[in-house]
């Protein structure tokens, strides 16, 4: 009876959260269940019901590929070089930061970093390919000017991932630092004054005071980046990729956009991407252990 | 910081100030750079390449793109679907959160690992273009806003938003005999104005973004939004389609490059407008909460 009253006077609230609730279960859940059409041979005219069942058909096909030790090369090392170049950058971008103490100086430069945040990948591919082109690039330009040879950029598969790290760094790195930036400054002043009274000069007040109170969160962005490892960025890449940097180019994403989307290879392609996303969530999962294990906090 | 002017300290705030300098510089020069050559004639961007500030001032390049009438509907596409989107997503979203921040709400904490969770797990790229084909909205506007109308995201911040106003005001209006329906309107959402602000500004730059989604479900030209056309003149480097109207033959076209500079700034300004309003807002740690779902 009172679980009847409850769930009327609840009635409105169901039905405000009605709509965004289906949204969730329509574009977000029924793919997850779409899945299993990577254990079939899906036929778009027969449908998920009719389609053949294939069992792991096509998870022998992906592995068995040589393309697929190449995708997982490419992956691998794209968020690497992410991890170990970007990765630290906003903390120690935010570290600085925190030091300034001239305000309109702090202002200007926060919101002269934040703004590429908010750029598509289109324009930021669009400036890049303008300033490192071979022959009319300003970047070679410059080098020209100094006297050195002029450097192919853009279709030598040596320098593809240092120009995707370069440009993740440029777009994203001030807008790393605003959790960071937030974080510091819930730190209790009084710290800071104890720390001084001890003798702690600045950076051993950084090292002592700052950076254990920002490490939470340092550990939660950690796990969170390391449950991305098999992604990249599909249209960073995207955009950047041409013919003769395929070789290094060719990630998950853009290989499930290929063989799905252009070759209509649904069952197969499918089966590449929940490859993908499986191993995303086991990392997470492990991260989130590993981090409960030294004593810290995690995700969940 | 009277007391603390020891040379050390003096060479530290020097160095950080010194670095920031040059970090922000690196940042912005590369702006300066395409919106310098997009307004300058071929002969000075033939003659130097750093061009920072143009000598000779030239709108070809402006007036060569808005000749066609490629971009032009580009842009109109892309307006469309950033302000329909928007309040589409916003209608749901603060629906949504205002529902789940109440407390008393049964099978409120299920609903919420159901959004939680798919930040962390999708059914990836084919079972969804799979649905939105099934949905019969491709090379439809639709395709374009509604299977991306809401983030998991956006929604937990404005959910914890409303949970943290203060309850005292809701509670005197109930018993004023207000249903939820008015406390949303007239309390809910005039106090959550500066959330608000922020997350459809979160949202139209989204929308104004759009591209793979287009690259994927409109295979229409007429109806590809402004990040598409984009890559075709910058990445593609393909000409505009010959719709040419107001661009006589036997002038001479802008150079390559400046085109390219031009159509960049162009797909840019839009942000460089909101973000100021956007800017105001997002830093003062109301994002910070919310990451720990």
């Amino acid at each position: 009876m009172t679980m009847l009253r409850t769930m009327r006077r609840d009635l409105f609230l169901y039905l405000l959260v009605l709509p965004g609730l289906l949204f969730f279960l329509i574009f977000k859940y029924v793919p997850m269940w779409g899945v299993l059409i990577s254990f079939q041979n899906y036929s778009p005219y027969l449908g998920l019901w009719h389609s053949e069942w294939v069992g792991f058909a096509h998870f022998d096909r992906l592995f068995s590929n040589p393309d697929f030790f190449l995708l997982l090369r490419n992956t691998l090392a794209i968020n690497a070089l992410n991890l170990i170049f970007f990765f630290p950058l906003p903390i120690m971008l935010s570290l600085t930061m925190n030091e300034i103490r001239t305000r309109w100086f702090k202002g200007a430069v926060q919101s002269v970093i934040y703004l590429p945040h908010f750029l598509s990948w289109v324009v930021i591919a669009g400036i890049s390919l303008i300033m490192l082109s071979e022959s009319e690039g300003i970047v070679n330009g410059l080098i020209a000017a100094a006297g050195g040879e002029r450097i192919d950029f853009l279709t030598n598969p040596r320098y593809f991932w240092g120009v995707l790290t370069v440009q993740s760094i440029w777009k994203e790195v001030g807008w790393g630092t605003v959790i960071f930036l937030a974080a510091i400054a819930g730190v209790d002043v009084q710290l800071y004054e104890a720390a001084k009274l001890d003798g702690a000069g600045k950076l051993r007040q950084i090292w002592h005071v700052t950076l254990p109170a920002i490490r939470n969160v340092i550990i939660i962005l950690l796990i969170l980046r390391i449950g991305h490892m098999m992604d990249v960025g599909f249209e960073q890449v995207y955009l950047m990729m041409n013919g003769t940097v395929s070789e290094v180019a060719e990630v998950f994403d853009t290989y499930v956009y290929r063989a799905g989307i252009l070759q209509g290879q649904f069952s197969f392609s499918t089966a590449v991407g929940l490859f993908k996303s499986v191993v995303g969530l086991v990392l997470v999962v492990i991260a989130n252990r590993l981090s409960k294990k030294f004593g810290e906090e995690g995700l969940y | 910081m009277i007391q603390d002017k020891s040379w050390g300290s003096r060479l530290f705030d020097g160095v950080n100030i010194a670095l920031l300098a040059l970090v922000g510089l690196v940042t912005v020069l590369p702006f300066v750079h395409v919106l310098a050559g997009s307004f300058t004639t071929t002969a000075e961007l033939a003659r130097k390449q750093l061009v920072l500030i143009p000598t000779e001032f030239s709108f070809d390049a402006y007036r060569y793109i808005f000749s066609t009438s490629t971009v032009i509907r580009s842009i109109g596409v892309s307006v469309f679907i950033t302000v329909a989107g928007t309040l589409f997503s916003m209608l749901l979203t603060v629906l949504m959160a205002f529902g789940l921040s109440k407390k008393t709400l049964r099978g409120r904490q299920t609903i919420m690992f159901l959004v939680v969770f798919t930040m962390l797990f999708n059914g990836g790229l084919i079972p969804s273009f799979i649905v939105v084909k099934s949905l019969g909205l491709i090379d439809s506007y639709g395709a374009l806003i509604i299977p991306s109308a809401m983030s998991a995201f956006n929604l937990i911040i404005m959910r914890n938003f409303f949970q943290n106003l203060p309850e005292g005001l809701e509670e005197s209006a109930k018993i004023d005999g207000a249903g939820y329906w008015s406390i949303l309107f007239r309390i809910v959402i005039p106090l959550s104005m500066p959330a608000i602000a922020t997350i459809s500004l979160f949202y139209a730059v989204n929308y104004w973004n759009t591209y793979f989604q287009a690259v994927m479900y409109i295979n229409d030209a007429a109806k590809w939004p402004v990040q598409v056309i984009l890559r075709q003149i910058v990445i593609l480097a393909g000409a505009l389609t010959a719709d040419t109207t107001g661009w006589a033959a036997e002038d001479v076209l802008p150079p390559a490059q400046s085109i390219k500079m031009a159509v960049i700034v162009v797909a840019t300004v839009p942000i460089l407008i909101v973000y100021p309003f956007l800017q105001k807002h997002f830093a003062k740690g109301a994002l910070l909460g919310s990451i720990k779902g």
